[in-house]
């Protein structure tokens, strides 16, 4: 349709000039209105055009006002007049004339006067209240085109005052048979709602009714109405949150006729306002959240044609699923629906996708880390508008160690933007950032500074002269008054702040002898300021210098007089003294016979000072005592100016006033761009975190977990590169290492990322000690994800780590409640025994960092009397007074050194050759990957296993398991380390699982462990019930030969690739059996691109990470199987469709391809 | 200048205008009140803002300065040498007004039988009475081209039978009139399966 629409568009310009062409005899040459077009469209400039429209004006002026002209020419002339107005010539001559042939006309004419009053008038314009009367008369008519009329041009405007002469009227209407004009009716009383919400109270409940009327439009117009009322009080509407729900349901479920469907969608503007209305009922309130849960899935999954429309409900689905109370597992799918937004090849879905992030960032970073490769492309994207967004987006999640690169490229962005608007607003943000994070350079050199001290001096003052460079004059006025506060009030340290002014005073100085001219006036008062202020803290910048650069800015032209009167202060201050005096008495000499009143005054205090010497409380009795003259004072005396200075930036003699007006509830004052930030956050989430329920919290959730200070540094995402920190050693300047190492040795952040992730998703409860961590990382480095990276690419890669830096442990830091520093202290401490643990094995004696033994200590410490006293308790139940323990523990770890020492050196504990290598400390997670593996039958050596995590441990046990892939079979390794000395007689190990069936081979009953030995019993897994995860539980009973019978209980997780496996088959085999499955599910995946061959690219990366089998590849499509362990088929047809990869599984068995499906996504996402 | 806080909460369209290449004011429909000057001048910065921007960029825009900031949004959607542009709350849903503006297009394609630029400029009234069918006082009132265009269509009979009627008595005239507000049938057709709402208390 819209081809056709653009073809005749295109073919158009050419008619104007061509009368022969069918278009032609639209152009009714007869018409008065058709001549004044063509007279235009053949003008050349604006001044002719302005000529003649007034002579046409004239003309239509001339025809209103006689006698002679019947209605209908009037009309004619009505539509003339609107054609002028549009163009933006006043006729305000025909208004009145409107107004009468609105009254006057037959129902057409009617339509063109009612018309042209709702274009030329306003709400209060006075000619209105003429109208009422035949408003009145015609929402009477037995005519319904008129009565709808009448209707139309009063929820356009109305006069406040009249709506009772009318209310009763359109009230009635509600009730009328033909729902076009109970569907008017309702929009006219949201206006008059709007307009006068008094006067429209009691009819609250009709709109109850309009919301039930059988008819949907009607019921669609009052949603506008509910939207209204339930946006000013959630409150009062929730009990109508089922109906909504109810409402949704249906539409979604295809309930409505036909004719609502858009694009076979059915009513998809129903459905969004729907959303809109069900995300202002459940935001902040559970109970109500839960009752919409069912109905945000099922629209999320009717979802699925490939339309624009489509798109908007999903984008609206996806707002309401986080902004409601959270349900993981709708989290979970907006998640990935963003991540389809975001990855989509449209731009207009691209930039939602961005928009969404913003919106969720604060509350899901890990999505942003996810789709930082994304964002950085993003950052580059030839549309300034996707530009903006990301800055947004990056701009949520500024933290002190990205701060610098953000700024970057926000000052970036304002070099090239155009936009006043935007201009302005990112400035402010700029001038927010640089403000808020000098403050922090205390916090920031507790782990080594990010820059050095005095190049993060410059970078403030530099940044700051680039927003008031680009920020010109159309910046908000606050900001340079809060930087000059911020310079003049200083910091902490007196030589900190001296030295941040004379990097002011150097760049100042040097901005000058450049050229000044081209500096916005704004910026030039600031530089005079801090001239005047500060350049005598630069001992050698001669006076006259300084003067002659000042007087020079006077000199030019451009020169506003308010900067000049800046300027003139700055020299007072400056030649204080005597200094300068030829300078400054040309310049005062000029001035004094200025015309500006301000400037002469200026000058003549100039003069004054010039004269005579200075003495405090001696200024010259002038009568204007202003707060200018009160600040030129001496720089030597600094310290009683800098006070002057910031009273009168904060204006302190009106404090009491505002505390006043702050007592009697008005709102405290907020700097305009900040107004704006919050205007904008108030749009998006309350950012209160509600607590551990959310998925998306992952990693922050097993921060809580027992054994925190390791997962912590894992989950930030910046720490992976332990290994490689710890062996630098110098560990002192870790938040240098954060920026620079995430790009380390194992690659970038993006591809760790993912893989930490699912590293991270196995083991969720397991703690994982540093020297494991280590091998973890080692692993992840061996992975196939891991290719070595073109130029362009490492630059993106680079700006990618140092942009999304911290992000991680920022959000897990949000979510403690803790101040930042903190965990980056664990982070250290957690790290540094990787080093030594590396270097273990041949270390005999405990040289572990004692610091680490104690934290660990703690921990189990903790963790032991707890199990003690709630044996049934599994330890993961415990996390969140766990955490706060550890917390305090690694606060307080000097107190128990000695403590650490006795257990760390007990000499009972190194007995045994073979394990005390790897044992330095019993509980410093003894058996080390390598040892354990020894220990694997023998059977299973020769086959790849997974890295073998701890699971559990108490004081005498300790549990690690992995699993090994076999080619029919899925084998469980579970290694019991006794830590103690004694033996054990008997260990009884169970396990249980939803999804899985467990074989044993060795009956439950492990037998007994000697002191300081491992026992390996193995489980055969297949899947029952297949999960993306499947989890077993475990708990391990023993007993000592004197003491009470104990347990530990440990879970593991692994994900359900492990247990897929190629099948072989023949394309024909391939396709008897995809007809006989039932259970299916289809999706578009990304597509690796950058393969000449695309399709078999997305293949092989999919064969090469989830063995699966490629049967034939067929032009653009695929077919691929595989099996489930045992024997459960699993089939694949792929299709290239519009750069995607679009795929089709199938399976008989429930949820197989879904799982698959997953793996799928996440495979070519890492890819 | 700018509206007052309460006006813009609410409306969730603000301004339709349509201008062609050159910045040509097509049609122009504000749901807001601006004095003469300030519409001019929106409708500059607007195209001004929409036009130098490609053909393979995003279709949304932060508002302008007179506009209001980032409170508002511009939609556009460019036709060979037209551009329609909606500005809206920024609360307003983009593909949903994306779509709208196509909804608005193709009903314009419709009922002039191919619309061109010319359509617009010669029947300005007839485009602003198909917009009021669609948007009303700055409110979505109809999606759906079909009810669109059976509205309009009702409207132009009735302007047919007024011109061949002309000279009778205005009493016959409006009894004429009365018969031609059209229904549409899917007033049959929802019947039993109209959407009902449950359990309303105030009904109960």
């Amino acid at each position: 349709m819209s081809d056709v629409v653009e073809k005749t568009l295109t073919a158009l310009p050419g008619l104007l000039s061509l009368d022969s062409q069918p278009g032609s005899n639209k152009l009714s040459s007869s018409s008065k209105l058709g001549s004044l077009i063509r007279g235009i469209t053949e003008l050349t400039s604006k001044h002719e055009e302005e000529k003649l429209i007034q002579r046409e004006l004239t003309s239509i002026k001339e025809q209103v006002s006689s006698p002679n002209t019947s209605m209908r020419q009037m009309k004619e002339l009505m539509v003339r007049a609107i054609y002028c107005e549009m163009l933006g010539y006043e006729a305000s001559f025909s208004y009145i004339h409107a107004i009468k042939l609105a009254q006057q006309g037959t129902a057409l004419e009617k339509r063109v006067g009612y018309l042209a009053v709702s274009l030329f008038l306003n709400e209060s314009h006075e000619l209105l209240l003429l109208l009422v009367n035949t408003v009145l008369k015609d929402l009477q008519s037995t005519n319904l085109i008129e009565v709808c009329m009448a209707l139309t041009v009063v929820s356009q405007m109305f006069p406040k005052d009249m709506i009772p002469a009318i209310l009763p009227l359109v009230e009635e209407k509600l009730n009328h048979p033909k729902e076009i004009i109970r569907r008017k009716a309702v929009l006219a009383l949201y206006k008059f709602y709007l307009i006068a919400p008094n006067q429209v109270q009691h009819i609250h409940n009709k709109f109850r009714k309009a919301l039930c009327d059988k008819d949907p439009g009607v019921m669609t117009a009052s949603l506008h109405i509910y939207l209204q009322l339930i946006e000013e009080n959630p409150e009062g509407y929730k009990d109508l949150t089922t109906s909504f729900v109810t409402i949704l349901k249906q539409v979604v479920g295809g309930k409505l006729p036909m004719d609502f469907s858009y694009h076979s969608v059915p009513a998809p503007w129903l459905q969004i306002q729907l959303l809109r209305i069900l995300c202002l009922l459940g935001k902040n309130d559970q109970s109500t959240s839960e009752i919409m849960y069912e109905v945000l899935d099922e629209s999320l999954r009717r979802a699925e044609i490939n339309h624009n429309i489509t798109y908007a409900i999903l984008f609206e689905c996806v707002k309401c699923i986080y902004t409601i109370h959270p349900k993981s597992e709708l989290l979970e799918k907006a998640a990935k629906c963003i991540g389809n937004f975001v990855l989509s090849p449209k731009i207009n879905l691209k930039y939602l996708g961005l928009k969404a992030l913003t919106y969720v960032v604060q509350q899901d970073p890990k999505l942003a880390l996810q789709h930082q490769m994304t964002i950085i492309e993003c950052l580059d994207h030839p549309d300034l508008i996707i530009k903006r967004e990301t800055l947004e987006l990056l701009f949520r999640i500024t933290n002190a160690q990205n701060v610098t690169v953000i700024v970057d490229k926000m000052l970036e962005f304002l070099r090239i933007n155009k936009d006043d608007y935007t201009t302005i607003d990112l400035v402010g943000k700029v001038a927010e950032l640089a403000e808020k994070y000098p403050l922090i350079h205390v916090f920031l050199s507790f782990g080594g500074p990010l820059l050095p001290e005095n190049g993060k001096k410059i970078w403030f003052i530099e940044t700051m002269s680039t927003v008031f460079s680009v920020g010109g004059d159309t910046m908000q006025p606050d900001i340079p008054n809060s930087f000059l506060k911020l310079l003049s009030e200083g910091f902490d340290s007196v030589e900190e702040d001296r030295k941040l002014r004379l990097f002011a005073v150097d760049s100042y100085v040097s901005l000058l002898q450049g050229e000044p001219g081209k500096l916005p006036q704004r910026f030039l008062q600031v530089i005079s300021w801090v001239l005047g202020e500060y350049s005598c803290l630069r001992a050698d910048l001669e006076v006259d210098t300084v003067l002659r650069l000042l007087a020079k800015l006077l000199d030019m032209k451009t020169t506003s007089s308010e900067t000049k009167s800046w300027v003139l202060m700055a020299m007072t201050k400056l030649c204080e003294g005597g200094a300068g005096v030829s300078v400054a008495r040309g310049v005062s000499e000029t001035y004094s016979s200025s015309l500006d009143t301000v400037l002469r005054q200026r000058a003549q205090e100039l003069q004054h000072l010039r004269t005579r010497s200075y003495e405090p409380g001696c200024y010259p009795d002038t009568p204007a005592w202003s707060p200018w003259r009160m600040i030129s004072g001496s720089p030597l005396k600094e310290k009683s100016n800098i006070m002057l200075v910031s009273r009168w930036i904060s204006l302190s003699f009106l404090d009491g006033f505002v505390s006043e007006a702050l007592a009697a509830g008005a709102a405290p004052y907020k700097p305009p761009h900040q107004r704006q930030e919050e205007l904008a956050q108030a749009k998006a989430l309350s950012l209160e975190p509600y607590g551990l329920s959310l998925p998306i919290s992952m990693s922050s959730c097993s921060i809580t977990d027992r054994q925190s200070p390791t997962l912590l540094s894992i989950s930030s995402g910046l720490s992976g590169n332990s290994n490689d920190l710890s062996h630098k050693g110098g560990s002192s300047s870790l938040k240098l290492d954060g920026v620079k190492r995430v790009w380390g040795r194992e690659g970038y952040l993006a591809q760790r990322e993912p893989a930490e992730e699912s590293a991270h998703v196995e083991v969720p409860s397991t703690l994982r000690s540093p020297s494991q961590q280590g091998g973890a990382d080692g692993s992840h480095s061996q992975t196939p994800t891991h290719t070595p990276t073109p130029e362009p690419e490492l630059e993106k890669q680079q700006l990618a780590s140092s942009l999304f830096v911290g992000l991680g442990s920022h959000s897990s830091v949000c979510l403690m409640g803790k101040s930042e520093p903190t965990p980056q202290r664990f982070r250290r401490k957690a790290r540094s025994p990787a080093s030594s643990s590396g270097a273990s094995k041949n270390i005999s004696n405990s040289l572990v960092s004692p610091t680490i033994t104690v934290d660990t200590l703690m921990c189990n410490n903790l963790l032991d009397s707890r199990i003690t006293s709630e044996p049934d308790v599994s330890p993961l139940d415990q996390t969140p007074p766990l955490s706060k323990g550890l917390a305090a523990a690694s606060g307080s770890c000097d107190e128990e050194l000695p403590d650490s020492d006795v257990k760390g050196s007990s000499p009972s504990l190194i007995g045994d050759d073979a394990l005390v290598a790897a044992d330095p400390a019993p509980h410093e997670e003894p058996p080390k990957d390598l040892l354990l593996s020894s220990y694997l039958p023998a059977e299973l050596s020769g086959l790849s296993h997974s890295e073998i995590i701890p699971l559990s441990s108490d004081q005498s046990l300790d549990l690690s398991a992995c699993h090994v892939q076999k080619e029919g079979d899925l084998v469980l390794v579970v290694f019991i380390y006794n830590s103690s000395d004694s033996d054990i007689q008997q260990i009884l190990l169970e396990l249980d699982s939803e999804e899985l069936e467990v074989s044993c081979e060795c009956d439950g009953a492990v037998g007994g462990a000697r002191g300081h030995s491992v026992a390996v019993c193995q489980y055969s897994l297949s899947v029952k019930r297949p999960s993306v995860h499947v989890e077993l539980v475990g708990t391990v009973s023993y007993q000592f030969p004197v003491g009470t019978p104990q347990s530990v209980q440990f879970s593991y997780k692994l994900p359900l690739s492990s247990f897929i496996r190629p099948l072989t088959l023949s394309t024909e085999e391939y396709g008897a059996m995809w007809l006989d499955f039932s259970h299916d599910t289809k999706q578009n995946l990304t597509l690796i691109s950058d393969d000449p061959e695309p399709l078999a690219a997305s293949l092989s990366v999919l064969k090469k990470k989830l063995q699966l089998h490629v049967v034939e590849i067929i032009g653009m499509e695929g077919i691929v199987a595989c099996r489930l362990l045992q024997d459960q088929p699993c089939l694949m047809h792929c299709r290239l469709h519009a750069g995607t990869l679009a795929v089709w599984l199938r399976s008989p068995v429930p949820d197989l391809p879904d799982c698959l499906m997953y793996f799928c996504q996440r495979a070519l996402q890492e890819h | 200048m700018l509206p007052t806080s309460l006006s813009s909460a609410s409306t969730m369209i603000k301004a339709i205008l349509i201008f062609n290449n050159h910045g040509k004011p097509r049609l122009s429909k504000f749901y807001e009140h601006y004095n003469e000057d300030t519409e001019q001048q929106i409708i500059r910065e607007t195209f001004h803002l929409v036009s130098k921007r490609d053909e393979n960029v995003c279709n949304f825009l932060e508002g302008g300065m007179l506009i209001g900031g980032s409170d508002y949004k511009l939609i556009y959607r460019h036709y060979a040498t037209l551009y329609f542009v909606f500005c809206v709350d920024s609360s307003e849903s983009e593909l949903g007004i994306l779509d709208l503006i196509q909804v608005f297009v193709e009903t314009l394609d419709k009922c002039f039988e191919n619309v061109c630029e010319l359509d617009l400029i010669f029947h300005v009234d007839k485009v602003h009475n198909i917009l009021a069918e669609m948007v009303m006082g700055g409110m979505v009132l109809e999606t759906n081209m079909n009810e669109i265009i059976m509205q309009v269509d009702a409207q132009n009979k009735m302007e047919k039978s007024e011109a061949g009627i002309a000279g009778a008595p205005a009493r016959a005239v409006s009894a004429v009139k009365n018969m031609n507000l059209p229904e549409m049938p899917r007033n049959i057709n929802i019947g039993d399966i109209s959407i009902k709402v449950p359990n309303l208390p105030s009904f109960k």
